[in-house]
């Protein structure tokens, strides 16, 4: 043998054939249409680009998109982590309800999710009529749409790792003296970081591009709460395609960016911890 | 009476599990399930009349009928990629195995505008394929060959994602066993991969309906709004909406979360009945 196999020899057959078609596949629908975005601004030249990635008005779109998603993203990983705790630690009634009522963002389309939150928190609204200020048609509005989005994916990376925790360190260390709280702080949560951090940047990185739940109870008001991807679509209908993938392909690159950091953590946390998530 | 006192060391005190407790159902119950009651009630508003009216408008039907249709194309293009993508994945290794994982999850990360905006940056008036396609007389943005694509794309990891894990615990030593007693290729895939496989798939399946026929970012890029021919179901909430057709749109959305709950409560059950045969992310 004159140098490392791409495959390891085996007895199955249709290796080629469901490689193949899966990368064809994933070429066609999702490659491709990726790389022609990204062709497409990157024909604009650097100083177009630049131009169009810091005009104001995008700028703020962009600052009001990442800024409140990682707002969000933090209370998720606060409420996440509690809400994870309370299900996989504790037994009390309602628990497998509650379990499966985490997933509702994810059921719920959210086209669905945007207008009943808005008819939640409009001026009229259930509790937008409670309140003495403004939350639909405000920032605060769209912090409270991608809360929503956000949280399933805190509690679902945390659970498999928190079913999975040792017991035993916890008792060795209430063994060594520690108090219930340091044994929390200093046992505990450090094993969970990863966990959390990874929950928190794939709800970071879904609110970023969330559209459908933001735009009813944004009131999309230009350098206020405009989100980057309403901008997208609003240079779209001006037929302004330069416009519209230049402020694509920023938010991509974070994305991308962001994904490779989820990647690391994880296979940095399995190192770390010497099992698979 | 003492042994109450003495608190179990590996548990928080009794009032902070109360209070972890109570704070995580306020949570749950403020920003997920009272959205969920707000669009039931708001459907309601009017009565069980207005409501069922709801469904009489022509461009609705047209809309439920292409949200149908679509789904219909879409999620069987992803079953099939889905098993060819963990056949190869889980039965074989090869180099590069993790990046290509990597790539399949790659539309989770990307908005769902810029899953539009792709397509119409390919096939879109002034697209690269743009003038080719009006040539030719074709249209695929703000036609269903575009929604379709759109839908294919967000839908896109959903069933591989579910097949992956299980197919990788689950090993190649019974597709060995078949192929040594002299069943061909497709014969071991059809009956020992697929039954091995049958409840993740359907898992995955009903991940993908949902989101296919739920999405709106992707599809509102695409479809063009045109009332009646490319509005899909939750296009057709946001145009009630704007319209001040509230009641309307919140019995249209009532379907949607109709959905949305069937398929969550259909996933619970798999969970609970055949978490053994999923792969293990699902096992409660």
């Amino acid at each position: 043998m004159k140098r490392q196999q791409f495959r390891t020899p085996s007895a199955l057959p249709g290796f080629g054939m469901a490689y193949g078609f899966a990368w064809a596949y994933l070429g066609l629908v999702v490659l491709i249409p990726l790389a022609a975005v990204a062709l497409y601004a990157s024909s604009l030249g650097p100083a177009r680009f630049m131009q169009i990635a810091t005009e104001p008005r995008t700028f703020a779109a962009l600052k009001v998109s990442f800024g409140l998603s990682l707002l969000a993203a933090a209370l998720n990983a606060v409420f996440g982590l509690l809400i994870a705790w309370a299900l996989t630690r504790y037994r009390f009634p309602g628990r497998r309800l509650l379990d499966a009522a985490v997933d509702l963002p994810f059921a719920l389309p959210t086209a669905v999710a945007g207008i009943a939150l808005s008819a939640i928190y409009a001026p009229n609204g259930w509790i937008g009529a409670l309140l003495p200020f403004r939350v639909a048609f405000t920032p605060l509005g769209i912090f409270i749409a991608l809360v929503f989005i956000g949280l399933p994916f805190v509690v679902r990376t945390l659970q498999p790792v928190m079913a999975d925790l040792d017991r035993e360190l916890e008792e060795a260390s209430a063994t060594l003296g520690a108090t219930r709280a340091a044994t929390v702080f200093r046992v505990v949560l450090p094993t969970l970081l990863p966990a959390l951090l990874t929950g928190f940047a794939l709800a970071f990185a879904r609110a970023v591009g969330e559209y459908g739940s933001v735009i009813f109870i944004a009131g999309n008001i230009p350098y206020v709460s405009e989100i980057a991807p309403l901008l997208i679509i609003m240079r779209l209908e001006e037929f302004d395609y330069a416009g519209a993938t230049a402020i694509a392909t920023v938010m991509l690159a974070l994305s991308f960016a962001l994904l490779f950091a989820v990647n690391l953590l994880e296979s940095w946390s399995r190192r770390r911890l010497g099992h698979a998530r | 009476m003492r042994a109450e006192v003495i608190a179990d060391p590996t548990s928080e005190s009794r009032l902070a599990r109360f209070a972890i407790i109570l704070l995580s159902v306020a949570f749950l119950a403020f920003f997920l399930i009272l959205p969920l009651g707000a669009v039931f009630v708001e459907a309601l508003r009017k009565g069980l009349e207005t409501y069922f009216e709801s469904f009489s408008d022509p461009d609705t039907i047209s809309a439920i009928e292409l949200t149908v249709l679509v789904a219909a194309i879409a999620v069987p293009l992803n079953v099939v990629f889905g098993l060819a993508a963990s056949w190869a994945i889980a039965k074989f290794d090869f180099r590069g195995k993790s990046f290509f994982v990597t790539l399949i999850d790659l539309p989770f990360s990307v908005s769902p505008v810029v899953s539009g905006l792709c397509y119409v940056v390919l096939f879109g008036a002034q697209g690269y394929f743009g003038p080719w396609l009006a040539a030719h007389d074709l249209q695929i943005i703000f036609a269903l060959p575009g929604i379709v694509l759109a839908t294919v794309f967000v839908t896109f990891p959903f069933v591989a994602r579910e097949l992956i894990p299980l197919m990788q615990e689950q090993g190649t030593s019974e597709e060995e066993a078949a192929l040594s007693l002299g069943a061909g290729g497709f014969r071991t895939f059809w009956s020992v991969t697929l039954p091995n496989v049958r409840w993740a798939l359907l898992y995955g399946v009903l991940l993908c309906n949902a989101r296919a026929m739920g999405e709106f970012g992707a599809v509102s890029v695409v479809s063009g709004h045109l009332r009646g021919l490319t509005n899909t179901v939750p296009l057709q909430v946001e145009i009630l909406y704007n319209d001040y057709n509230f009641v309307a749109a919140f019995a249209v959305a009532s379907v949607l979360a109709g959905l949305g709950l069937v398929t969550l409560a259909i996933k619970s059950g798999l969970e609970w009945r055949y978490g053994d045969e999923m792969s293990s992310a699902h096992r409660r």
